[in-house]
């Protein structure tokens, strides 16, 4: 499985659910905190995120940035430019 | 975006997504869950990517999304309620070489600026129009607009819509795309990742064409107003799959003969 995490930016979260329920691996979840503005934030829960953006693509706040482990360069594919 | 991190088990992982450049850094006023802000966020990443930050002019409307120029950041102009396209309008043929948009609600576009709509798409101008529809004056206290579904219950229809009484739900985005002005026109949504990417696509060919003076481009956001709809964010993706779509069905209207 590739790795990949998240940083999620918890001052400007608003605690809408949405990335939690765009997570196809279940690894998010509210904080039982809350930000300065009230909400209840989003948390990586679960050490499980394969950096597949879909939680920052419908994070209407754009608080989500993502990371992933670079794919392993194939030897076979020579880029041809 | 090339930002690098290390894991405490050595796994090197590389940035694979972040906010925008072109959005300025204040946070915005919309409600938990708005779509209007996964619209914005979209449009500026765009601008992003095709490198038009210093080309690009929108137009706000009046609506919740009236300080869209503050979170956008390129050059904007606020335009009285609903005649953004005709103040876009004016900006395009005065600077045609720049690419402008007009960002626009329902009650903004479909109800009080329904003929500037509708006289922009048939002089098919070559602007981008963004029809953000949810369906509900959200700003003001959640009305009934004329996208409004039947039976819907709204401050203003608090027994639902009667369609007996304030007609049909009006489809602006078919109207418009009979218009010969029109370019392309398509309705999309932001409910889900997937969709994002959708309209992300749709956004970047409407400036495309623009770009190649083709007329105009028309793009609906089939979007939620979680306030409006006293739901909650999570509740309003299955209202908008299980009710808002079936009456406003996502996909192109209108595509280039190429
Ligand atoms: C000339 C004029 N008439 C009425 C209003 C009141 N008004 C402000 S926003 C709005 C409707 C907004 O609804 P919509 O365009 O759907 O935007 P949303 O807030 O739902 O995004 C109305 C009627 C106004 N500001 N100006
Ligand atoms: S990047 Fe994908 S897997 Fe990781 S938290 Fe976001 S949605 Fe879940
Ligand atoms: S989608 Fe964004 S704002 Fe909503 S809960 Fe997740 S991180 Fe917070
Ligand atoms: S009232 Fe509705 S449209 Fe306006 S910001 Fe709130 S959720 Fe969004
Ligand atoms: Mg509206």
């Amino acid at each position: 499985m590739i790795k990949g995490t998240v940083k999620i930016d918890a001052k400007i979260c608003k605690g809408c659910e949405l990335c939690i329920i765009a997570c196809p691996q279940n690894a998010l979840g509210l904080s039982s905190n809350f930000n300065e503005k009230g909400y209840r934030y989003v948390q990586l829960i679960y050490d499980a995120c394969t950096g597949c953006t879909n939680c920052a693509l419908v994070c209407p706040e754009a608080a989500i940035t993502v990371y992933r482990q670079a794919k392993p360069a194939k030897k076979s594919q020579v880029k041809s430019e | 975006m090339n930002e690098k991190l290390l894991l405490e088990d050595g796994t090197e992982l590389e940035q694979v997504f972040c906010r925008p450049d072109t959005l300025t850094d204040v946070p915005y006023h919309y409600c938990p869950g708005c779509g209007h802000s996964v619209v914005h966020n979209v449009l500026m990443e765009v601008v992003d990517e095709l490198d038009i930050q210093d080309k690009t002019i929108g137009v706000a409307p009046v609506g919740c999304s009236v300080f869209a120029y503050h979170y956008m950041n390129i050059d904007m102009q606020e335009a009285a309620h609903g005649r953004a396209s005709a103040v876009a309008t004016g900006i395009k043929r005065v600077l045609p070489d720049k690419l402008v948009f007009s960002y626009q609600g329902d009650g903004d576009l479909a109800a009080i600026g329904t003929a500037e709509t509708i006289h922009t798409v048939n002089r098919g101008e070559n602007i981008l129009i963004v029809f953000i529809n949810n369906g509900i004056y959200g700003m003001t206290g959640g009305q009934m607009a004329p996208t409004t579904l039947p039976g819907m219950v709204t401050s203003t229809s608090p027994y639902g819509r009667d369609v007996h009484m304030s007609g049909y739900p009006l489809k602006i985005t078919d109207l418009v795309a009979q218009l010969p002005g029109a370019y392309f026109v398509t309705r999309q949504s932001v409910h889900n990742p997937n969709a994002v990417r959708k309209l992300k696509k749709a956004v970047t060919k409407a400036f495309e064409y623009q770009m190649q003076n083709k007329g105009t481009c028309f793009i609906e956001v089939v979007s939620n107003c979680p306030s409006g709809w006293k739901m909650t964010p999570v509740e309003t993706i299955k209202y908008l799959e299980e009710v808002m779509f079936p009456y406003y069905p996502l996909g192109d209207l209108k595509v280039p003969k190429e």
